[in-house]
């Protein structure tokens, strides 16, 4: 697989029109490797004109922040936003909400200022516009399908609509949790805790929400954070449900269902 | 005789207001211990959640059946207060039923509106009271409620039947004296009150002087609870039929995952590594980094607490507290305010207070509780009165990781790769791409 890199793309003379911020997430993580391979097909597939930063790209410093260490999230903040500066890049699109709120919402009043989107806003607009042309047999076509909203992308950012609205492009029968949208239960990852055990209590968070995912009857359950993606396949799999549920990203659905 | 109970009344109202501004001035106090921060930006915006979340209660609405008890005795007890004026304005000049002779034929509606209300709010602090005390609503019986903070919502409940109570009572000794014909009732016609006039076969049996006082008593008790209550709710978690109004106006316009920057170290780190662009502290006084105490919060955080009513809603919501751990964010709040109070009271003890040994961390919320939150806003969300419990955690974080180097092994271990590798995790930079090495 040949994917562009920004610096490279330079030197070459070009000025892709977005970049593509895998996150560590996507770049390390062999299941959300997974997501950021199917995005990267659904954007060559389109053909638009994009690249990453390659082995340039660092940690947001979103999981230091919210640790408490400042000093490390001002570290990481400084030298990413020298780089997207130095490259003028414009656009942005990540896969990872936690990258993105950091680059939307924390990055500006450091200096900066980009045009900031994820994955799920990207894809909607795709496939309003016609870019993305979906198999009409698809394999998702009437599947049951429940969404979790990741906290950052949903309550942060109060994105809601667009990865529904992915979804149900495919189809599917989109079925609801008791808690969503703005009443989501979280995963259980945020605020640096995926990186950290739990603390002492009844249960973990991600049983409790996979119980409630179990309980719309869906055969798959969507996301659209690697991070969330994780906690809930560990869910399912604690439940032992592995079988019968999978946890797929709206652009893993979309990637198997493009013509 | 009627200048003496002029004069009585007019010392009770000076008393109770003296107390109750007093009081004001304290907890004014205790909120501006906390740091300055500059909040008038998009005027416009603000006073719009002023009525929609204060005024409109936006965010009970997310379950219509509370919300709707909830805004009769709200609307009650903001409506009803007109009659006050009146009350106040009988009370000093010994006049009866001033707004009567200011606007005779609209006196008998009003009252009769007054009424209803009075009626809609006796109901819905009785649902109240059995929703609290006999229904098994979670977050209406965490232990975190056990002691006084349980006793003032039953305190508060009872108060308003008690004062509507009066009322009603009041109104219906003043038509059947009207009825009969005693002076100097009869002067003042009022028509009839549809539902205090369900209380007459009640009272038909006393005679007309039993009846006069009953009218008078129900008129000084309900006058004298009325002031008392005002005094009560400053100190009880009722001060958010206050404060919800300004902490509206102030809540937060950003996106609610934005956290708040700390310029001082964004300077440290510029200094760094562009010492030239950063600017020069002439502050002699090192700064210390995150929250320990009220006084190192902003004052919004210290408003937030006084404004909290205890209602749970955030814990609730949040995955930590829902997962059997430490952590509930209503606590956060409550122990930031009874921090505020044990301040305060030393203040009005030495009339000055110095920081001590003892802390906000550590001596009201552990280490553990601040662990466990996932950042998920789901509190900050839930809160109809807009807190933000989030912003209070992070700043202890923030303390706990970068003026006491505490932190779980495994976050040291994340802050170490982080640092070397640039990633959470413990690759080598170098592996970033490796995934574009294999097939799509």
């Amino acid at each position: 697989m040949k994917v562009p890199i920004w610096s490279e793309e330079i030197s070459k003379g070009n000025q892709p029109e977005i970049l593509f911020w895998v996150g560590c997430a996507g770049s390390f993580d062999v299941r959300a490797q997974s997501i950021t391979k199917a995005f990267i097909t659904i954007l060559e597939k389109v053909g638009y004109s994009y690249a990453i930063l390659g082995t340039e790209e660092m940690c947001t410093g979103d999981p230091a922040r919210r640790a408490g260490n400042e000093f490390q999230f001002q570290m990481m903040a400084y030298q990413n936003i020298q780089l997207l500066n130095n490259y003028n890049i414009k656009k942005i699109v990540t896969a990872c909400p936690h990258c993105f709120n950091t680059l939307k919402n924390e990055y500006p009043e450091l200096g900066g200022n980009y045009e900031v989107i994820h994955h799920s806003t990207l894809l909607q607009q795709l496939i309003n516009e016609g870019k993305i042309v979906l198999s009409e047999n698809g394999s998702f076509k009437g599947k049951k399908i429940t969404f979790h909203d990741s906290c950052y992308l949903g309550r942060s950012n109060q994105i809601y609509d667009a990865p529904r609205s992915v979804i149900e492009a495919l189809d599917a029968s989109l079925v609801e949790m008791k808690r969503c949208k703005s009443n989501g239960l979280c995963c259980g990852a945020g605020g640096a805790q995926m990186f950290k055990e739990e603390e002492k209590g009844s249960i973990r968070v991600n049983l409790e929400r996979t119980t409630e995912a179990i309980e719309t009857g869906a055969s798959i359950v969507a996301s659209a954070c690697p991070f969330c993606n994780t906690m809930l396949t560990d869910g399912i799999k604690l439940n032992e449900k592995q079988e019968e549920i999978k946890v797929l990203d709206i652009a893993e659905l979309i990637a198997q269902s493009i013509k | 005789m009627e200048i003496f109970q002029q004069i009585l009344f007019g010392l009770l109202l000076f008393t109770a207001v003296y107390f109750f501004a007093k009081r004001i001035g304290l907890i004014k106090r205790l909120i501006l211990l906390g740091q300055p921060e500059t909040i008038n930006d998009h005027p416009s915006k603000r006073w719009m959640n002023v009525i929609l979340l204060a005024f409109g209660q936006k965010k009970m609405f997310k379950n219509p059946t509370v919300a709707i008890l909830h805004l009769m005795v709200y609307a009650g007890f903001i409506i009803i207060n007109i009659e006050m004026l009146e009350i106040v304005i009988d009370g000093l000049f010994g006049t009866h039923r001033f707004l009567l002779t200011l606007l005779p034929s609209f006196y008998g509606i009003l009252i009769n509106l007054f009424e209803s209300l009075a009626v809609l709010v006796i109901f819905a602090c009785i649902v109240f009271l059995l929703r609290r005390n006999f229904i098994n609503i979670k977050r209406l019986r965490s232990k975190e409620l056990n002691g006084w903070p349980s006793k003032d919502a039953n305190i508060i409940l009872i108060i308003e039947i008690i004062l509507m109570s009066l009322f009603l009572k009041m109104n219906a000794a003043d038509s059947l004296l009207q009825l009969r014909g005693v002076s100097p009732y009869t002067e003042h016609t009022t028509g009839i009150f549809y539902f205090s006039s369900l209380l007459h076969p009640i009272l038909n049996s006393y005679s007309d002087q039993t009846l006069v006082l009953v009218e008078r008593i129900c008129w000084w008790l309900h006058i004298v609870g009325v002031l008392a209550f005002l005094n009560y709710l400053s100190w009880s978690k009722h001060l958010h039929i206050i404060l919800a109004f300004p902490n509206a106006y102030f809540s937060k316009l950003e996106p609610i995952g934005k956290l708040k920057n700390m310029p001082s170290v964004q300077n440290e780190v510029l200094f760094a590594f562009q010492p030239e662009l950063a600017q020069q502290t002439t502050n002699q006084q090192p700064p210390s980094f995150g929250a320990k105490d009220i006084t190192d919060l902003s004052w919004k955080n210290i408003m937030d607490a006084f404004s909290c009513t205890e209602c749970g809603r955030c814990t609730a919501a949040c995955p930590a507290n829902q997962t059997g751990k430490l952590l509930s964010p209503r606590k956060i709040m409550m122990a930031t305010r009874d921090r505020a109070e044990e301040i305060g009271r030393k203040i009005e003890k030495d009339s000055e207070w110095k920081s001590e040994d003892r802390s906000l961390l550590f001596d009201y919320i552990s280490e553990e509780e601040l662990r466990a939150c996932t950042t998920c806003n789901a509190c900050v969300e839930a809160c109809p009165v807009s807190i933000n419990p989030l912003d209070i955690i992070v700043q202890m974080r923030r303390y706990l990781i970068m003026e006491k180097s505490s932190s779980p092994q495994e976050w040291t271990s994340m802050f170490g790769n982080i640092e070397n590798n640039f990633a959470p995790w413990k690759f080598s930079p170098d592996q970033r791409t490796d995934w574009t090495k294999e097939s799509l």
